[in-house]
């Protein structure tokens, strides 16, 4: 036990509505790769942040080269010698390389900082690197790769034991990919350990020792790469059978409902496809590839060119409010930023996008009103007990249900849905997947936008797979697969990053 | 849970206890306080920034803020009373067509909604924050009344029966007292019977919402400072019958008054949430805590520092319920979830 750098042992955290860890533990060797797999949600960030110190655990312990520490905070992890490099970087886009790693620990010359010696040092930090780079460039000049080698660097400097890498290829290319791969294989001779995050198998298996699968919060098992499979791994990540637990759309497709052509904004690069009735449309890609950009755009919430459809007719959609008009809803990927009003009541945030159906002179009918919203928390089982209850003491469940209510008033045919079930619980999940079944049956026609594969995979009847703001692939259900999308979903190309 | 009743009633009723609180005090102090005359002339004290905390709280609901109300109540009044005025107070100054009275304060309220409307052309189109447009208009709209009138009173020329605006009553009632309750009922009905009222409560709540659900929320925030404008220049008109004069200076400081009295009432400074029946009586309470204090002889700068302490301590406590909240909902939803929801 004496080589182990890490230990973490019955790690709880609870969040309200989520128990995001449940009794976790992980161990870490020193000089070992140590792989971290499991599906969104799994709690593999929480764990992450529990051991940065970003967040509290509420139960286990962390045993770290050899001491036991209790609530710590993320300095306090950075002078234990733990580094962890996010998805999202931690580096202030404005200022320059050397003054995001030399941040907090800035070299000074008597009250003024020494900014040559700063600039100096960067240079070292980044020859073995084998990169050339001007510390003095900003930070927003750089693409992804090279943010990611300034984040490397800041571990270096920390004289870190432990780097933590969060997805570290979610926006590499094949030859950045090898690079980051020398550079683990370099640490890792020089006794620092690493735990590294990431979807792609493939990976594990080439650069990992041991790798450990969490599903629901929850320890699975921790395997020797060199003893294990990629099948026993998904087996192990996902703990069922991929397409069982989602209702199976049985609908005939039908005539289109909504056909988008040459879509085009900053982000979304000539954008075409159809929409038939009775269909789920699965969208996904990689974080920020343009999914969302996407149903943002065809809902009015983003400028594009190009030229919409709805069931044949040419639309022009400039603002929601077009979108709305022509039977288009969205239920927004950040819930309680973008989808309810936290403050206010089950009523209001139903009713407030269909009040003019049951408004007389812009006065509001209220007995209309109530039996619209009764009407449809029945019809969708929205669990509050009344109306009036604030939006906020609902279950993450129950809140995307009342935005769903929301639009159901508005008599949408046309249904977006952007991460329907991220932060939502199990049972409440498969409630939701069953209300989008229900709607396809009753004639209507569903977007859902999952980074989730195995919910976009057991939901989709069609799916398309966006990178870099185009579709790289149109696959039908039967040819749905997590390996397909996973490499359609960061293709070739290493271009831009 | 008991507390937690008690934490709601006072919410919803705690303004009106507040109120009735004070009036005992200051009745203990000089019993004359209770007095029904004087009762109606706070009233008609109140009247004025009262229709003024009624365009305010519109504003505050969707978020925002309109700071230019002092001025652009002086811009009504000096408009109206330049246009009614016999002649000119200098040769090089406009004005003086001594105009029928009606029309003069037609074109009053016109200008000071026009500025309702500059506003909201500047926190829309050049999205300069609500707090810095309102500011700069307040005092460019100021500048603007002191170019035209020189700084001087306007005196001459106003029709005796224009007096009756601000100066007369129906009954008891003076007649500025009853514009005000007209104007508060008007606007009550506005936010809590109609579609509008619904929309500016969730743009204030939270605006991406609002978009999302097909408001135009540009259309609603421009409306709110138009509401502000022309219930500024109905203002305006009332004080300039009541002042029966033009003054420069009038209303100067009004914004004071009108927040310190929305907040008081309930309306959340961060939008979204207030109701104006609470604004009714934080109208009230700055009414009979300045005639109370003039009352009790004190002097004009122990009141400015005892309005702005009372701002300070709406805002206070506005902020610290807000704390508290958060943190009791985040317990009731760990106990509902830890209760399988």
């Amino acid at each position: 036990m004496k080589d182990n750098l890490l230990e973490m042992k019955g790690i709880t955290k609870i969040y309200p509505g989520v128990v995001a860890l449940d009794k976790m533990d992980i161990s870490v060797k020193r000089g070992e790769v140590h792989a971290l797999l499991g599906e969104n949600g799994a709690g593999k960030s929480t764990l992450i942040k529990i051991l940065a110190g970003a967040v509290q655990r509420d139960e286990g312990e962390i045993l770290f080269d050899g001491i036991s520490y209790d609530q710590y905070s993320p300095n306090d992890a950075i002078q234990m010698g733990i580094s962890v490099i996010y998805q999202e970087f931690n580096l202030v886009s404005k200022m320059s390389i050397e003054e995001n790693i030399f941040f907090g620990k800035e070299h000074r010359n008597g009250i003024f900082l020494d900014r040559n010696a700063m600039i100096k040092k960067a240079r070292e930090v980044f020859k073995p690197l084998g990169v050339e780079i001007d510390p003095r460039e900003k930070i927003s000049n750089l693409n992804v790769a090279y943010q990611q080698l300034v984040e490397i660097a800041k571990a270096i400097l920390n004289r870190s034991k432990l780097i933590v890498m969060d997805e570290p290829s979610a926006a590499l290319c094949t030859r950045e990919l090898e690079i980051l791969f020398k550079l683990i294989r370099q640490f890792k001779g020089e006794g620092t350990s690493i735990i590294y995050i990431s979807h792609r198998l493939e990976e594990v298996f080439e650069i990992a020792d041991r790798v450990t699968v969490l599903r629901d919060g929850k320890y699975v098992d921790t395997k020797l790469v060199s003893e294990t499979n990629k099948d026993e791994l998904i087996k192990l990540m996902v703990g069922r059978k991929l397409t069982g637990g989602y209702p199976q759309n049985n609908q005939k497709r039908d005539k289109v409902v909504l056909k988008v052509k040459g879509l085009t904004n900053h982000k979304l690069k000539n954008i075409s496809f159809e929409l038939r009735r009775n269909e789920i449309l699965g969208i996904t890609g990689l974080i920020g590839s343009g999914q969302t950009d996407l149903v943002r755009a065809i809902f009015g919430a983003d400028p594009y060119i190009g030229e919409i459809f709805v069931k044949g007719k040419k639309v022009d959609i400039r603002s929601p409010q077009d979108a709305i008009r022509y039977g288009i809803s969205y239920l927004p990927e950040d819930r309680k930023q973008d989808g309810i009003l936290l403050e206010m009541s089950v009523r209001f945030n139903m009713s407030i996008a269909s009040l003019k159906y049951y408004s007389h002179r812009g006065f509001i009918d209220k007995d209309k009103e109530n039996k619209t919203v009764q009407k449809y928390v029945d019809a969708i089982r929205i669990k509050t007990p009344s109306f009036e209850q604030k939006s906020k003491n609902l279950s993450g469940g129950n809140q995307q249900k009342v935005i769903l209510g929301k639009w159901l008033a508005c008599a949408s045919d046309i249904i977006i849905f952007d991460e329907p079930t991220r932060g939502i619980d199990v049972g409440a999940k498969q409630e939701i997947y069953t209300l989008m079944n229900n709607l396809v049956h009753e004639g209507k026609s569903i977007i859902i936008v999952s980074s989730e594969l195995p919910e976009l995979i057991g939901m989709s009847d069609r799916a398309l797979v966006i990178y870099n703001g185009k579709i790289t692939a149109e696959l039908e259900k039967q040819e749905l697969s997590q390996e397909l999308i996973l490499s359609k979903a960061s293709t070739e190309g290493c271009e831009t990053a | 849970m008991k507390k937690i009743n008690f934490g709601y009633l006072f919410k919803k009723y705690g303004i009106a206890l507040v109120f009735v609180l004070i009036c005992a005090i200051f009745t203990a102090f000089r019993p004359n306080f209770i007095n029904p005359n004087n009762l109606i002339e706070i009233l008609r004290q109140v009247s004025f920034y009262g229709i003024v905390a009624v365009g305010m709280t519109f504003c505050l609901l969707t978020g925002g803020i309109d700071l230019s109300v002092g001025s652009n109540v002086g811009l009504a009044l000096i408009v109206c009373a330049v246009f009614m005025a016999a002649k000119p107070i200098s040769p090089d100054l406009t004005g003086g067509t001594n105009i029928n009275p009606i029309i003069g304060a037609v074109l009053g309220i016109l200008v000071s909604t026009g500025v309702g409307f500059f506003n909201g052309a500047l926190i829309n189109e050049i999205n300069i924050p609500p707090l810095i447009v309102t500011l700069g208009m307040l005092e460019v709209i100021r500048g603007v009344v002191y170019v035209m009138t020189g700084a001087m009173p306007i005196y001459e020329g106003f029709e005796d029966y224009f007096r009756f605006l601000g100066q007369g009553s129906i009954g008891p009632i003076p007649v500025p007292v009853i514009i005000f309750l007209v104007i508060m009922a008007v606007g009550w009905i506005v936010l809590n019977k109609t579609v509008y009222g619904r929309y500016v409560y969730c743009l204030g709540g939270n605006a991406e919402v609002a978009r999302l659900s097909g408001i135009d929320i540009k259309k609603i925030r421009y409306s709110v400072y138009v509401i502000s404008g022309f219930l500024c220049g109905i203002t305006g008109i009332i004080l300039l019958s009541r002042l029966n004069s033009g003054q420069p200076r009038a209303a100067m400081g009004y914004e004071m008054e009108v927040v310190t009295a929305c907040v008081l009432g309930g309306v959340s400074i961060a939008g979204g949430e207030g109701k104006l029946m609470g604004v009714f009586f934080g109208v009230l309470i700055m009414g009979i805590l300045f005639n109370g204090l003039i009352q009790m002889n004190l002097s004009e700068f122990y009141q400015m520092i005892i309005k702005g302490a009372v701002l300070l301590m709406a805002v206070g406590l506005d902020t610290m319920s807000n704390a508290r909240k958060r943190k009791l909902s985040e317990k009731a939803i760990s106990k509902a979830k830890a209760g399988n929801v």
